[in-house]
């Protein structure tokens, strides 16, 4: 078992586009990241960027079809953890995401945005891949530092 | 599975929200339909409790979002309390606090709600 040919490690979820699957996307997350050594803080920002992500995907993507599918993978090094997400719903230009106005949201009652700045805000490294007609890709990355942070 | 409920007890003129469990866009419908409740009955003076909410994502942050100005225009307001460090600090991420008043216990927001219709009267 110690000759490892890489040490890239993956895992994946595959799920539907269903908010009742949040929670097991948060679980599979929890889990995953546990095992990759992560500080209950960063578990927590992690769990809760990815549940913005698949939410957004559920809301925006597939606009509440209930039987789109969201891939998760995971992709675990010494140095980050990242999980990519996709789903195969209408693309999404995600433009500049910048600190919400939230007195303007409250206003517009807009609240779509808090979810795209939370996952900013939340994770080191958020990037957004869009192949029109065949799939969106968000990935999310979060450093492993050696104190688990 | 991850759980979400609320409950309502009436103090006097405010109404309390217990929230319990995990808050996302598939739960965030059952705090709608309980505000939707209070106002409905023209209760306007709302203290959220926030004590045993293990979980809050965006979609709950929004029903705070969506009932607030309803609530104001009637006078009243929805104070929050009793906010765990890890459910505070996403609210203190999207600047919440500028817009609502965030106490450490329940009883210093029901308070806050008496006090303020005493300077009134």
């Amino acid at each position: 078992m110690e000759a490892d040919k890489s040490k890239l490690k993956k895992d994946k979820l595959e799920i539907k586009s269903r908010t009742e699957n949040l929670a097991e996307i948060r679980e599979f997350i929890n889990s995953a990241a546990l095992e990759a050594g992560l500080s209950k803080e960063a578990i927590d920002n992690i769990i809760l960027a990815v549940d913005e992500a698949c939410t957004n995907i559920i809301k925006h993507a597939y606009k509440y079809f209930p039987d789109g599918k969201i891939v998760l993978n995971l992709k675990t090094d010494k140095k980050t953890f990242t999980i990519e997400i996709i789903d195969y719903g209408t693309s999404f230009e995600p433009g500049l995401v910048t600190h919400p106005d939230l007195q303007k949201y409250f206003n517009e009652k807009r609240v779509g945005g808090l979810g795209m700045y939370l996952m900013k805000a939340l994770m080191d490294d958020v990037r957004y891949t869009t192949v029109p007609g065949k799939f969106n890709q968000v990935s999310l990355s979060k450093n492993i530092n050696s104190n688990g942070r | 599975m991850a759980e979400f409920s609320t409950s309502v007890e009436d103090k006097g003129e405010v109404s309390t929200i217990y929230l319990k469990g995990f808050l996302d866009a598939h739960t965030a419908p059952t705090l709608e339909n309980t505000f939707s409740g209070l106002v409905d009955n023209g209760k306007y003076s709302i203290v959220v409790n926030f004590k045993d909410l293990s979980y809050i994502s965006s979609a709950g942050l929004g029903v705070f979002m969506a009932f607030i100005e309803k609530v104001r225009e009637n006078e009243g307001d929805i104070k929050l309390s009793v906010m765990s460090d890890k459910v505070f600090n996403i609210f203190d991420l999207l600047g919440f606090p500028l817009l609502y008043e965030i106490f450490k216990t329940e009883e210093e927001a029901v308070n806050k709600f008496r006090e303020n219709k005493n300077l009134g009267s």
